[in-house]
């Protein structure tokens, strides 16, 4: 790695002692020598291992749950359904006021996804959770499933998720999240050419090598400490205190370091059942999902959908840029009302244009659902951009990077958001991909600025 | 469930305990002799968080039998500092900044002990060849590699 | 059939924090009575090496050496309220709360070395190394060592801090759409250059030049780990990665580390790091969240490195020998 000093000296100063140094990380020496702990890595005595009995269908209506073979299963100390959670139905970002609550802790009269969580076993070794869970015996009645985005969004398709009435999320400002700016319809009549492209992404897993969970002990004081591998400490406490209707002060949550997140682990979902499996059976209880369930069951990156049309004038001017944006959220809404929100407010990219008209669609259907991950809203956003912005170059035959130097945003500049551009650097990261890659560019684009004109 | 007695030397000690008849070599690592730093990514054998050295082959804990290695010199990463010092591929993992989540490290040093123990002198295929059954999803693989090739000069410069 | 070599760019940038804000973090700094300084919060480590940025950033702020901070985190019965590690929020919320609580332990601390030398506490300042010093006449020193043995022993003060950052939470404006999505913006550009075997459909990716512009490395060494292991990331997704590779068809998901495919260390591209630094206003030390965004550009410029190869444009994620095969092949019909 390179640190290119020269470029924005002037708004630098270099006078730090232990800022921009390298310094050895303190975490590194536990890491080498095995020392560093993870939450797996505690154990106790008596602790119970929980399993959980999951669908086999996308969506389906449970008839019935018959539990009794499994409860007389040998070590079986606890069978839980939806009846023993105390406030079942949640969704995470009611702590910021983002409802409604669309999810089951365990379901309830139906599943909405291959794979969701029906009945938990507790057991003191994991071979008897995961044989007790196969004696669970639940009844269902299929239901005809949605899984494509455009399928989910026309009349008449299956309703996924109840709680929302329609298969996409009510954003306050209605079916999607919009941003308006200028005259979208007056640039395309302006245009030179017209570009309209569509692209897609599939879910995308995290993958990390640490797969989610976390071992809850009973502190004996009516407290409950629980190890957990959570990105977020209090916001996970805070949901669990709600879902499991207990006083925040009866819990205390301990994590550290994480065996890679990657935004795979903000979703509040082993912490609260294996707390309550812990206070109803008084046993320290251990939930870690198997390499299959982080891979399959676990929140991947959302699938998305993005259709981009632009105006572009010969001279390699963007004058009008459309986008309208969906992202499958799977059976519930989790981060997804926040990530489609997101990108509403990423496009149309680091870059200046008049006329900008934005649609952001989080669409439910019955597939896991899909929540964070690193580049949450915008990396399938920026894939779709940047292909689009290549084949505009190619279409007026204009060099890809400096069609880019022509419209990219700088100090000032009204972003469609209504924000003005501070602190860009676009233009010097091209100006440096030029030299690096030895891919020439015309000499007016390496004299130019990212700072505000005439400033 | 019945259980039976296992033996073996681990980092150097002696190590007995009884275990479940089928428990896997990571089960009994972790949870029995409380040696934690064999990690379990998958306990399917895809990931080589578990690695461990059994007579001095690398091997996967989480497909091992505990019971079959009664008898056996076991060695894992936490038995590889002696008297405080830290052994060279351990050194060299910090210096390469070689770790970021530090789940897949104990594995990674033990797939690269066996390939030092054998190669004092790998190329650098020789290396990815080495690390290509354990997974790290921070990295970039690239830091852990060097760190590898970094260690092994040390090494020949000590021996000259 | 022949291995045909090609190469694309992509521009990209990348909201820090949590997008419209309202996400709050909170620190807590205090001196041991030896003089070394405790960071108490509750934010969670993921391997990114929060532990060690907040430590490094609490030492430049009260003046000592990174190896007398200690950071206890991720426990909420200490930690004062941090609302995650995500959305490269955590060197900025995190580090600014550090910075205010940081500044408040300084200033007890500079009154208690004022105190002891018979100065005010503005004419004081630190060297950086644990000592106290007057400006202009740096032989009239105090160890921070002596400090705070006096702050605790002697004049009974507590030399400590607290801090909070919280960007106000923005409401978008329903029918335009206004709002502030985020404070500061890092900044990417990526060239990737590729060969693409037209027989196979196979694409290796030769090398990767990323420039990434990050408001201000706070540890170089630190950001090259996050920026390499991110370039990787990017790859990955370009080329492998997918849970279900017939979406929205939901069969054939991989389930274990065979299946669900990842870039392999014999699969690795030459890959090239520069770092711009503007630093940004509100950031610690002008630092802005580059986690993220290191693994945005390379799915792009691979992309379009395809095209540039062999002339069909994969507009669907990951792009695999398969989708290559069959545009080349509804390319050979047209």
């Amino acid at each position: 790695m390179e640190l290119r000093k020269n470029y924005f000296a002037d708004v630098r100063k270099d006078d730090l002692h232990e800022i921009g140094q390298d310094r050895p990380r303190s975490d590194s020496p536990g890491h080498v020598t095995g020392k560093t702990s993870f939450f797996a890595d505690r154990n106790f005595p008596g602790m119970l291992h929980l399993k959980m009995v999951r669908s086999p269908h996308h969506h389906a209506r449970i008839r019935s749950i018959d539990t009794s073979e499994a409860e007389k299963h040998p070590g079986v100390a606890r069978v839980l359904t939806a009846k023993d959670v105390p406030h079942n139905v949640y969704t995470i970002l009611i702590l910021i006021q983002v409802g409604p609550e669309d999810e089951t802790v365990l379901a309830d009269g139906k599943v909405r996804f291959k794979g969701e969580a029906v009945v938990a076993v507790l057991a003191d070794t994991e071979r008897a959770a995961q044989e007790a869970a196969a004696k669970v015996k639940v009844d269902y009645e299929v239901l005809p499933a949605v899984f494509d985005m455009e399928e989910a969004l026309k009349p008449g398709a299956p309703l996924v998720n109840e709680y929302h009435g329609q298969n996409y999320y009510l954003y306050d400002s209605g079916e999607c999240r919009k941003v308006r700016f200028g005259d979208v319809e007056a640039g395309f009549a302006e245009a030179d050419h017209i570009l309209e492209q569509s692209y897609q992404s599939s879910p995308i897993e995290h993958a990390p090598t640490e797969t989610t969970g976390c071992v809850v002990a009973p502190a004996g004081n009516d407290r409950f400490t629980c190890y957990t591998n959570t990105q977020a400490m209090f916001f996970t406490l805070d949901n669990t205190s709600i879902i499991l209707q207990m006083p925040g002060s009866k819990l205390h949550f301990v994590g550290g370091t994480v065996g890679g997140g990657f935004g795979g682990k903000v979703d509040v979902i082993v912490e609260p059942i294996a707390i309550l499996g812990a206070k109803l059976t008084g046993r320290p209880v251990s939930f870690i999902y198997s390499r299959e369930e982080e891979m399959q069951i676990s929140s991947p990156r959302a699938a998305e959908k993005v259709v981009i049309k632009d105006g572009v004038m010969k001279d390699g001017r963007i004058v009008a840029r459309k986008v309208t944006g969906y992202t499958d959220a799977g059976a519930y809404s989790r981060h997804s009302p926040y990530g489609a929100q997101k990108g509403a407010g990423h496009y149309p990219g680091p870059y200046t244009i008049p006329n900008v008209w934005i649609d952001t669609y989080c669409v439910y259907t019955n597939r896991t659902p899909s929540s964070a991950m690193r580049g949450f809203g915008v990396t399938i956003g920026d894939f779709a951009l940047e292909v689009q912005m290549d084949k505009l170059a190619r279409l007026i035959g204009m060099d890809p990077l400096e069609f880019r130097f022509i419209n990219a945003y700088r100090d000032g500049d009204m972003k469609a958001h209504r924000q003005p551009t501070e602190g860009a650097a676009l233009i010097e990261c091209m100006q440096e991909a030029s030299r690096a890659a030895d891919w020439p560019v015309a000499e007016k684009y390496m004299a130019m600025s990212s700072y505000a004109k005439g400033a | 469930m019945a259980k039976v007695p296992v033996q073996f030397t681990l980092n150097g000690s002696e190590t007995a305990e009884f275990i479940d008849s089928g428990s896997t070599l990571l089960h009994a690592l972790r949870d029995k002799i409380g040696d934690t730093s064999p990690k379990g990514g998958c306990h399917q054998g895809t990931c080589g968080a578990c690695s461990v050295i059994i007579d001095g082959e690398l091997r996967l804990s989480c497909l091992t039998l505990a019971e079959n290695c009664n008898g056996t010199a076991i060695t894992t990463t936490s038995g590889l500092s002696e008297g405080g010092v830290l052994h060279p591929l351990q050194r060299a993992f910090l210096d390469a900044f070689a770790s970021q989540c530090g789940f897949c490290t104990p594995g990674m040093i033990m797939a690269a002990k066996v390939l030092l123990d054998h190669t004092p002198n790998p190329s650098r295929d020789e290396v990815v060849q080495a690390l290509s059954g354990n997974i790290c999803r921070c990295t970039g693989y690239e830091p852990i590699i060097q760190a590898v090739l970094l260690a092994a000069r040390a090494n020949s410069q000590n021996a000259a | 059939m022949a291995i045909k070599r090609g190469r694309g760019v992509a521009a990209i940038n990348y909201p820090t924090g949590m997008n419209l804000g309202g996400d709050p973090t909170q620190a807590l700094v205090h001196s041991t009575p030896t003089g070394n300084f405790m960071v108490t919060l509750s934010s969670v480590d993921l391997g990114q090496g929060m532990k060690q940025i907040m430590a490094q950033i609490c030492a430049e702020t009260i003046g000592v050496p990174t190896d007398r901070v200690v950071v206890d985190t991720a426990d909420t019965d200490t930690g004062p309220h941090c609302m995650g590690t995500f959305a490269s929020r955590g060197t900025h919320r995190a580090g600014n709360a550090v910075i205010q609580a940081a500044k408040e332990a300084r200033q007890v601390m500079l009154e208690v070395a004022a105190e002891e030398l018979e100065v005010n506490a503005s004419d004081l300042e630190t060297d950086g190394l644990g000592n106290i010093l007057v400006k202009g006449a740096p032989q009239k020193a105090i160890s921070i060592f002596d400090v705070a043995l006096s702050a605790h022993f002697k004049r009974g003060r507590s030399i400590s801090g607290r801090g909070m950052f919280l960007i106000p939470r923005s409401y978008p404006e329903k029918e335009t759409g206004a709002m502030k999505p985020s404070t500061c913006y890092a900044h990417a550009c990526t060239v990737a250059e590729v060969e693409v075997d037209d027989e196979t459909g196979e694409v290796t990716v030769l090398t990767v030049k990323n420039v990434f512009e990050i408001g201000r490395a706070l540890n170089p060494k630190m950001v090259e780990q996050q920026l390499v292991g991110g370039s990787w990331m990017g790859i990955s997704h370009a080329l492998y990665e997918t849970t279900e590779p017939y979406y929205p068809n939901r069969d054939h998901g991989g389930t274990d580390f065979n299946q669900y495919l990842m870039p392999g260390p014999g699969d690795l591209a030459e890959t090239e790091i520069i770092v711009l630094e503007r630093p940004s206003a509100d950031g610690p030390y002008g630092a802005k969240g580059p986690g993220e965004m290191c693994a945005n550009p390379q799915i792009p410029a691979v992309a379009n490195a395809v095209f540039d190869a062999v002339g069909v444009r994969i507009d669907t994620l990951p792009i695999t020998p398969e989708r290559i095969l069959r545009a080349l092949r509804a390319q050979a019909a047209t």
